[in-house]
């Protein structure tokens, strides 16, 4: 055992650390990997840190039963709840700011004080998206003067079950850069980890389990992304997928896969997670929905 | 009551057709490899011979329209783009007969609807898309989005004009240049299209338009220097472009079929559901993506409905297109008619009772009697499928909420309609109803300010109004949203 896996706050001398078994997080629970296989987790220096459960095409469709069991509630909700909701994550992931900043030392091998700017830069981003849950509506629709006596106006929403594939690079910011956007409008999610840096994502999740989201809303698998994916591109009932974690040839098959029931695709650039976001991950998961209505005495 | 009407027949004399019609590229009438003959679905009457672009014709109109791009359209002020636009709106009002009978010539569609929906509303798509092309900076879209260059366009037959509309006005006025594929059945007013740019001195190369089948519309999509595909057809040909821009990335807009549930409750006002539903799933022959061709009444309103529908279905006048009294005129073509025989044939055997207005149907051309289906089970392929005629699938529903489920049983997700007069109800269903239109208490009403597209296997992307820019602006994921 190196160095590496003692987690600073357990390295107390002479005491044996408990250790926390690494799982999926699905339908709120969180359960092994039904397949009943891991995979060695490894910090950036080589040394072993846990056992990460390797999902299988089962887990995945388990997680899409979840997420689309979670749509009508989630969605549903007021905006201004789903906000609430997704502030007191923030508010949670503040709480917790030193066990992600030691995961995210570990994992990427930062400096202590690089590791908490990722985890503030994180919390942050959560609470920008959390800010956008009821101002979608205003910014992305409104009333349109059609020629004749109607009252017609758009509204946009959300598309519905959202494959999230989590970029490979990134810890914790590109993870929360790729869920907020989804679930902040009303969709539910099932979120692929980073292969590398699975850890984190699993902590995350037991932030968002004890918060307030409704489970389902959020699903999180770790594992081998090439083996996990197709699966959620080629799923009749996953309406949109988002390819952020999916290297340029696996992209492809990925969004070819995807036409098969019009799933709606965001492939954009890899970027720079610490910039400021843009609108277009967030709108790329939501349709648009015009009402007409007569108007007369 | 039968009322007797005497013939009141459109002239055709304002339409001067010409025996072949070339390739539009590049600002002329250009020769192409083969032609093809396209004729009248109301007569089988050949019309006129109209040219097979092959490969190498799109080639040469792609590198029209991207010489036109780069030296021309994307270089002009918004300002000067958009007054072309406003050129070519005049243009349409000013030939809207010759347009209109031309349509209805090579469609099979009343001239009611040609003169009254069509052609209007396609000269309204370039008037309100002029106005955009010196206002994209404040579209939402960035300080001063870009256009994606040169776009691929396919069409559909069931509005030919109006279609082409929908797809050049918001393409040109974001600065894009078009090669535009009509339907192989219904190119004609989109060859009258390219002698209205020629009068409004578009600039050659700006809009080309090449006639074929789909053996053209494949090439136009797969051509290499086409940056961004907007395609409205079948739902399984725009898989197959989906696929097919996955892997070359360009952009794409899709704008596919629909099974689209007609909600009548039972405090509805009769008379106007009734003429709702009509409007709804017969309005150009059924031949409408967003058509209403499930109904879905109310169990205790059921019986009343449908005696009131099928009242009014006896009074629908079919035949000659060109009589301005004409409801329903003719299937656009012999294929489409197998294709509507076969469905209806399907529901028969699967148990649905199927009744059809008692109208005579001439002996030429291609028609179909106003058709209604009771007894429909929501597995029956007349429920789920496509059928693109006038055929409607009656279904019955008790509570609201199962209006919801059984309106959302559907790949689709185009058009809805609901009908009641308890405000409240209309709002909880128009949340309700995965679709991207939802007409309350009114059906099929269009407008170039109302975004327009579907959800799930509907399609992607909106056409008309702000959110239709998106489509054709270099904003990233702006063709996938």
């Amino acid at each position: 055992m190196s160095e590496a896996s003692e987690v600073s706050v357990a390295a107390e001398a002479g005491r044996i650390a408990v250790r926390k078994t690494y799982k999926l997080y699905i339908g709120g629970a969180f359960p092994r990997s039904e397949s009943g296989r891991s995979y060695e987790v490894r910090a950036s220096d080589g040394g072993f840190l846990a056992n990460a459960a390797l999902a299988s095409r089962k887990d995945a469709r388990d997680a899409v039963v979840a997420a689309r069991k979670a749509f009508a509630g989630w969605s549903a909700a007021t905006a201004y709840n789903r906000g609430q909701v997704l502030y007191r994550v923030a508010e949670l992931l503040e709480g917790r700011r030193a066990q992600f900043a030691d995961e995210v030392r570990l994992a990427a091998g930062l400096s202590a004080a690089a590791a908490l700017a990722e985890v503030d830069a994180a919390v942050d981003r959560w609470v920008w998206y959390a800010g956008w849950s009821d101002k979608i509506a205003q910014v992305r629709g409104g009333s349109n003067p059609v020629a004749g006596p109607y009252f017609n106006f758009s509204v946009p929403e959300p598309s519905g079950v959202v494959a999230v594939l989590a970029p490979q690079d990134s810890t914790l910011l590109g993870l929360v850069s790729v869920i907020a956007p989804a679930v902040v409008s009303g969709n539910t999610a099932v979120v692929v980890a980073s292969e590398r840096y699975p850890l984190p994502a699993v902590t995350l999740s037991e932030v968002l389990a004890t918060s307030d989201v409704p489970g389902g809303v959020v699903n999180v698998l770790t594992g081998r992304v090439a083996e996990v994916a197709p699966w959620l591109a080629s799923h009749m009932d996953v309406n949109a997928i988002d390819l952020a974690g999916a290297p340029g040839a696996l992209a492809d098959d990925l969004a070819v896969a995807a036409a098969e029931n019009l799933k709606r695709v965001v492939r954009l650039p890899a970027g720079d997670w610490s910039a400021e976001p843009g609108l277009e991950r967030m709108f790329g998961f939501l349709e648009t929905k015009t009402v007409w209505h007569p108007m007369g005495v | 009551m039968r009322f007797e009407y005497a013939p009141a027949p459109e002239s055709r004399s304002i339409v001067t057709l010409r025996d072949s019609y070339g390739l539009f590229i590049g600002g002329d009438f250009v020769a192409g490899s083969s032609v093809f003959k396209t004729i009248s679905p109301a007569t089988e009457e050949v019309l006129a011979e109209v040219t097979h672009a092959g490969p190498e014709d799109v080639d040469r109109a792609v590198a029209a329209a991207r010489q036109a791009y780069e030296r021309i359209w994307s270089v002009m002020p918004g300002r000067e783009r958009g007054k072309y636009l406003f050129r070519i709106g005049r243009l349409i009002q000013e030939r809207s007969r010759e347009l209109a009978v031309l349509e209805t010539m090579d469609n099979g569609k009343p001239i009611r609807e040609s003169r009254d929906v069509d052609v209007p509303l396609a000269a309204a798509h370039f008037f309100y898309h002029a106005g955009w092309a010196d206002k994209l900076s404040y579209a939402g879209f960035g300080p001063s989005p870009r256009p994606l260059g040169v776009v691929g366009q396919v069409i559909p037959w069931n509005f030919p004009l109006l279609m082409l509309a929908w797809k050049i006005a918001p393409a040109l006025a974001c600065g894009n240049t078009v090669v535009l594929k009509p339907a192989e059945t219904t190119p004609l007013t989109a060859l009258l299209f390219a002698e209205i740019c020629r009068q409004a001195d578009l600039p050659p190369g700006v809009v080309n338009i090449v006639t074929g089948d789909g053996a053209t519309g494949q090439a136009v999509v797969a051509h290499p220097g086409i940056d961004k595909v907007a395609f409205t057809g079948s739902t399984s040909v725009g898989k197959e472009i989906a696929r097919s821009c996955a892997v070359s990335g360009k952009r794409l807009t899709l704008e596919l079929g629909g099974k689209a549930a007609n909600v009548v409750f039972d405090d509805a006002p009769a008379d106007q559901a009734v003429e709702g539903i009509v409007n709804g799933i017969f309005f150009n022959q059924g031949h409408v993506c967003c058509a209403g061709s499930r109904l879905l009444v109310q169990e205790s309103i059921a019986d009343e409905l449908l005696g009131a529908l099928k009242r009014r279905m006896g009074t629908l006048r079919l035949g000659d297109p060109m009589d301005k009294n004409t409801d329903v005129g003719a299937i656009n073509s012999r294929a489409q008619l197998d294709k509507i025989l076969e469905l209806t044939a399907s529901g028969e055997t699967e148990g649905a009772q199927r009744w059809s207005a008692p109208c005579p149907l001439p002996d030429r051309g291609f028609w179909f009697p106003p058709t209604v289906f009771t007894g429909v089970s929501q597995a029956n392929r007349i429920a789920r499928e496509e059928i693109f005629g006038p055929v409607l699938s009656v279904l019955t529903f008790r509570t609201p909420a199962e209006a919801v489920e059984k309106a959302n049983n559907t790949p689709y997700g185009l058009s809805a309609g609901v009908w009641t007069e308890k405000g409240s109800l209309i709002l909880w269903m128009a949340s309700r109803l995965r679709a991207g239109v939802v007409w309350a208490n009114t059906f099929n009403r269009f407008d170039p300010a109302s975004p327009f597209g579907g959800y799930k296997e509907s399609g992607f992307g909106r056409e008309g109004g702000r959110h239709g820019l998106e489509a054709y602006l270099d904003v990233l994921g702006g063709g996938d949203v």
